[in-house]
C-alpha cells in the first residue's frame, strides 16, 4: 500500500501518545495515510561501539531492507543517530527517496527536562521535516517553515510545525491525491 | 534561495565522508560534487568553477594542504575549508596561513558546519554584490579617464559612447582645458579601432608650410630641409585615430586639403605623385565657434559641415560645479602615486576656496592647481594656503583702478604671469591652466612678447 509507515523501532518501549502525534501531524502535512507499525527489534546493526552512537544512515538501509517496499517509511527511535561527519543527527532521510529517521534522543535539551510534551511537539515538527526530504524537498528559507534547517533545538522550538505555502507548492502530487 | 546555487566540491578519500557531508549538503539546496582524491580534485578545479571546497587534510598522495594551494592558484575565489579529524595546532596555521576560510574537526557539530556555511554563503554574495556595485558606480560616473556625476556629462557619456562604436566623424567642442583630447583618446580606445595608433596633432602650433608636411608627409627634396621622405599623420594614424586639435585655426588652404582627405580618404605627400590611401577615423576639436567662423566666412561651411558628424560638447567645469569633489578625488588619487605622497584629501577650507573658483582654466587648471597643492603640501591633507588661490570673498585688488572690458584683464593677467615667469611659456601656461598652444595664440592676439634673451624657455615649438 502507497503511503507512510511510521515505524517505532527503538530501544524502549514504543509511546502511543508520542506516535498519535506524530501521525496527526504527518496526516496533516502530506495528506495521506498513515499506518502505525512496530518493530519487534531495534536495527542493531546500526550501532557503531566506537562512537556509542547508532549510525542513521545504516538505519535509512535496514527501513528500506525490512520495510513494507511501497510508500515512505518513517522509523522513530529513542537512540542517539549520527551521521560520520557530524557529531549527531536530530534525523536522517534519503532525499527522494523511501526512508526517513528521528530520534527523540537529543531533543531532550536540557536532558533533565521532564516535559514529554515540548519532546513530543519537536518530534512532530522533525518527522514532518525529514519526511519532507523523502518527498523530494530542501531546506526551506522561508522563516519558521517546518523545512528550514534546524541544526539545534532551539532553531527546532522556533519554527512552526507545518511546512509553508511553498513547500506546499513542491509538494503538489502528494497533496493534490490527498483530502483538501 | 535566490540567484546561482552554491556549487561545493568536497574531497575526501573516504567514502563515507563524501557521501554523508555531500547529502547533509544538498538538502540545504547545494549543488555537491565530490572528488576521490587531491589530483582529481585539481582536474575539477581547472575543469569548472567551484564556490565552497571542503578538502580532507590527510589524504594519500597528494594531501589537501597542496590541493589549497593549487587551489589558490586555480581558483582564488573558492572558500577553501579544510577537515581533519586529527586537529593539530600546526596543521591549522599552515591551513590558514595558504588561505584557507576555516578548519573543522570531524565529526563537526551540526550547528557549526551550519554556521559556517551560511558565513561563506553571506560573504561570496557580499564580494559579489560589491563587484556589481563597483561595476554600476564606474559605469555611472566614468568614461574612461573622464570622471563626472553630472546629467550634462552622462548624456555625453551615452553619446561617446555610442560614436566610439561607429566611424563617424566626431568633432569636440570645448573650452580650453576642458578635456578635449582626454575625450578623444577615451572614444578611441572604446572604439573597434583601440588596437590601432592614436595620433595627435595640434594644428595651432604650427605654421601654415609646416602643418601641411606634418599630416601628409613630404617626398624627399619637396622643399629646403627636406632631405628624406617623411610620413605624415594620416599615413600614422592608419587604422587608428587621428585627434585634429584647435582644428578651427587652419588657414583656408589647409581647410580645403582637409576637406579633400576627409572626402575620399586619399591625399599626396607634400611634393609628391603618388595617391596615398589611409584608413582613418578622425576626431577634430576646436574652443572656436566654427558657426560663427562659418558666417564670418573665415571657415569653410563644406569642412564645418565634414567635421560636424557628430558634435560632442564638453561643459565648462564652472557649469558643473558638482563633478568638483568627484574631480579633487579623482586627481589626488593619481597625484598620490605620482608625488609619492599618502593625500587624504583636501581640508574643508581649501575645498570651499576650490568650489568657489571660477576655474576659466576647467578641469585642467583644477588638475595644476591640486598637483601645486600636492607637492605643497607638508601633512596628509592639502590645505586652502597649499592652492595658491585666492580665498573667497577676498578682495581682488586692493587699488582702485578704472573698469576694464574682459578681455583687457585677460590680456594683463597674462602679461603679469609672462613677467612672473621670466618669459617661460610652459610654466606660465601651467599657471594659467591652459595649454602652451592656447598660450601662444593668446599671446599672438594680445600682441604679447616673451621677455627677450630668456634661456629658460626653449625656443622654436
Amino acid at each position: 500500500m502507497e503511503g507512510i509507515h511510521l515505524w517505532w523501532i527503538g530501544e524502549g518501549g514504543a509511546d502511543p501518545r508520542l506516535l498519535e502525534h506524530v501521525r496527526a501531524h504527518l496526516d496533516r502535512a502530506f495528506g495521506l495515510p498513515v499506518a502505525l507499525w512496530s518493530a519487534a527489534e531495534p536495527p542493531r546493526e546500526a550501532y557503531d561501539p566506537r562512537r556509542r552512537q547508532w549510525s542513521s544512515t545504516r538505519i535509512l538501509r535496514w527501513l528500506l531492507d525490512h520495510g513494507p517496499g511501497a510508500g515512505k517509511v518513517l522509523g522513530v527511535t529513542d537512540v542517539d543517530l549520527f551521521i560520520p561527519i557530524l557529531t549527531f543527527v536530530f534525523g536522517e532521510a534519503q532525499l527522494g527517496g523511501g526512508a526517513a529517521v528521528v530520534s527523540t534522543a537529543r531533543l531532550h535539551d536540557p536532558p533533565e527536562m521532564g516535559d514529554d510534551r515540548v519532546v513530543r511537539q519537536r518530534l512532530a515538527k522533525e518527522a514532518v521535516h525529514e519526511l519532507g526530504h523523502a518527498f523530494g524537498l530542501t531546506h526551506c528559507g522561508t522563516p519558521r517553515c517546518v523545512m528550514s534547517r534546524s541544526p539545534s533545538v532551539r532553531d527546532v522550538d522556533l519554527k512552526r510545525d507545518d511546512l509553508c505555502a511553498e513547500c506546499r507548492a513542491r509538494l503538489a502530487r502528494p497533496v493534490e491525491r490527498g483530502p483538501a | 534561495m535566490n540567484g546561482e546555487r552554491t556549487r561545493i566540491l568536497v574531497v575526501d578519500d573516504e567514502e563515507i565522508v563524501r557521501e554523508s557531508l555531500g547529502g547533509w549538503l544538498e538538502k540545504d539546496g547545494y549543488e555537491v560534487a565530490s572528488a576521490a582524491d587531491g589530483r582529481s580534485a585539481v582536474e575539477r578545479l581547472k575543469q569548472e568553477k567551484w564556490n565552497v571546497l571542503l578538502v580532507d587534510l590527510k589524504m594519500p598522495g597528494m594531501d589537501g594542504l597542496q590541493v589549497l594551494g593549487e587551489a589558490r592558484k586555480l581558483q582564488p575565489d573558492a572558500a577553501a575549508v579544510m577537515m581533519t579529524a586529527y586537529a593539530t595546532v600546526d596543521t591549522a596555521v599552515q591551513a590558514m596561513k595558504l588561505g584557507a576560510f576555516d578548519y573543522l574537526v570531524k565529526p563537526f557539530d551540526p550547528e557549526e558546519l551550519s554556521l559556517m556555511m551560511q558565513k561563506i554563503v553571506n560573504q561570496q554574495r557580499l564580494v559579489r554584490e560589491n563587484v556589481a556595485l563597483r561595476k554600476a558606480l564606474k559605469k555611472e560616473h566614468r568614461f574612461r579617464d573622464i570622471v563626472s556625476k553630472s546629467a550634462t556629462m552622462q548624456r555625453m557619456f551615452e553619446l561617446a559612447q555610442a560614436a566610439a562604436r561607429s566611424n563617424s566623424t566626431i568633432l569636440v567642442l570645448g573650452e580650453s582645458g576642458s578635456g578635449k583630447e582626454v575625450l578623444a583618446r577615451a572614444i578611441h580606445a572604446e572604439s573597434p579601432r583601440a588596437e590601432g595608433p592614436f595620433v595627435p596633432v595640434s594644428c595651432a602650433a604650427l605654421t601654415e608650410s609646416l602643418l601641411e608636411s606634418e599630416l601628409f608627409g613630404h617626398e624627399k627634396g619637396a622643399f629646403t630641409g627636406a632631405v628624406a621622405r617623411r610620413k605624415g599623420k594620416f599615413e600614422a594614424a592608419h587604422g587608428g585615430t587621428l585627434f585634429l586639435d584647435e582644428v578651427g585655426d587652419i588657414s583656408g588652404k589647409l581647410q580645403l586639403d582637409l576637406l579633400r582627405v576627409l572626402e575620399d580618404r586619399r591625399f599626396h605627400r607634400v611634393g609628391g605623385t603618388e595617391l596615398i590611401e589611409v584608413d582613418v577615423r578622425v576626431i577634430a576639436a576646436t574652443n572656436k565657434d566654427l558657426k560663427r567662423a562659418v558666417a564670418e566666412g573665415t571657415f569653410r561651411e563644406d569642412l564645418f559641415y565634414r567635421l560636424n558628424v557628430i558634435p560632442i560638447v564638453l561643459p565648462p567645469l564652472r557649469e558643473r560645479r558638482e563633478d568638483i569633489p568627484l574631480l579633487v578625488s579623482h586627481f589626488l588619487e593619481r597625484l598620490s602615486t605620482e608625488v609619492k605622497k599618502d593625500l587624504s584629501g583636501v581640508s574643508a577650507e581649501a575645498m570651499a576656496v576650490i568650489m568657489a573658483h571660477e576655474w576659466p582654466g576647467n578641469v585642467r587648471e583644477l588638475r595644476n592647481v591640486l598637483e601645486r597643492g600636492a607637492v605643497v603640501a607638508t601633512g596628509n591633507v592639502i590645505q586652502a594656503a597649499d592652492l595658491g588661490l585666492s580665498r573667497p570673498g577676498a578682495p581682488a585688488a586692493p587699488e582702485a583702478v578704472a573698469p576694464v572690458s574682459l578681455e583687457e584683464v585677460e590680456k594683463r593677467h597674462i602679461a603679469e604671469v609672462l613677467q612672473h615667469t621670466g618669459g617661460n611659456v610652459s610654466q606660465a601656461a601651467r599657471i594659467l591652466g591652459i595649454d602652451r598652444v592656447t598660450l601662444y595664440n593668446k599671446m599672438r592676439k594680445f600682441q604679447l612678447r616673451r621677455e627677450e634673451g630668456d634661456p629658460r624657455e626653449p625656443g622654436g615649438s
